[in-house]
């Protein structure tokens, strides 16, 4: 099943600077819910998102419960080599997802 | 159609009202969490950035001003800066200022970010104003404060 959906090019220009969509499946429960009798739905989101390029941390982000379900997140990166570009979702309850993207630079 | 029936009309309409307002209230009111105050705000905010002065400027919040539906509105943030080894943005924060919790989402980026730009889809509570705060390599605090209009807010959806 795929959890996140990832868009970036896969092919590059040396020194480009190319942008990252990322949208993962998740229902981002804020905690600030009730249910009709009254109980609190317990927080479950995800609570920090990191990218890293061949191994190098190039974003880092702290989500909070004011962020959408399905968190969706833009950002940029420079091409620098060719290699991989691993993202990482955790979060509440133990939660981590990863996934991988290649990229090629010419 | 007599004078009386009108009148009666009249009433019913209004009770019905009455009922469907109050039916609507009372859940809201009691499953509704405390607001954020813009007050708090200004605490999350001076957790970030401390003693330093926050000005205005360089940076871009693009958040549509009409929203109808709070619970996805998207949310770009650009700031103004060559990106370089020496001159950078390290980190972007935004606040919301009458949701439950004023912060929203907190990015680090460094020169390998090539664009300081970033884009999410965030949730508010009630019309508000939204801030968008840039620390720049130098130490220094940029931001940009827009108005949101929002018709239906987050945390106002069916009890579940």
């Amino acid at each position: 099943m795929a959890r996140a959906l990832i868009n970036a090019p896969a092919k590059a220009r040396r020194g480009a600077v190319i942008e990252i969509k990322t949208l993962l499946s998740h229902v981002m429960e804020t905690g600030f819910r009730f249910t009709s009798t009254g109980e609190s739905v317990p927080r479950d989101i995800i609570t920090a998102f990191a990218a890293t390029y061949n191994g190098e941390e190039i974003f880092r982000a702290q989500l909070f419960p004011a962020v959408a379900a399905n968190p969706f997140i833009t950002f940029h990166t420079v091409a620098t080599e060719s290699g991989m570009i691993e993202l990482k979702w955790t979060g509440d309850n133990g939660y981590s997802a990863t996934e991988q993207v290649r990229i090629t630079v010419e | 159609m007599s004078e009386q029936d009108k009148k009666a009309t009249r009433r019913d309409v209004l009770k019905i009202a009455g009922a469907l307002a109050a039916g609507c209230a009372a859940p809201w009111f009691t499953a509704s969490p405390a607001a954020a105050t813009p007050a708090e705000m200004q605490t999350a905010v001076a957790r970030v950035i401390g003693d330093a002065r926050l000005n205005v400027g360089k940076v871009k919040l693009d958040i549509p001003p009409l929203v109808e539906n709070g619970n996805t509105v998207p949310c770009a943030v650009t700031v103004d800066s060559p990106m370089t080894a020496t001159d950078h943005v390290k980190a972007i924060h935004v606040f919301a200022e009458k949701n439950p919790q004023a912060n929203v989402i907190s990015v680090q980026l460094g020169p390998r970010a090539g664009r300081a730009s970033i884009a999410t889809r965030i949730r508010l509570r009630d019309t508000q104003n939204v801030l968008a705060v840039a620390e720049m390599s130098d130490g220094s605090f940029w931001s940009d404060r827009v108005n949101v209009l929002i018709t239906l807010g987050a945390c106002l959806e069916d009890l579940i």
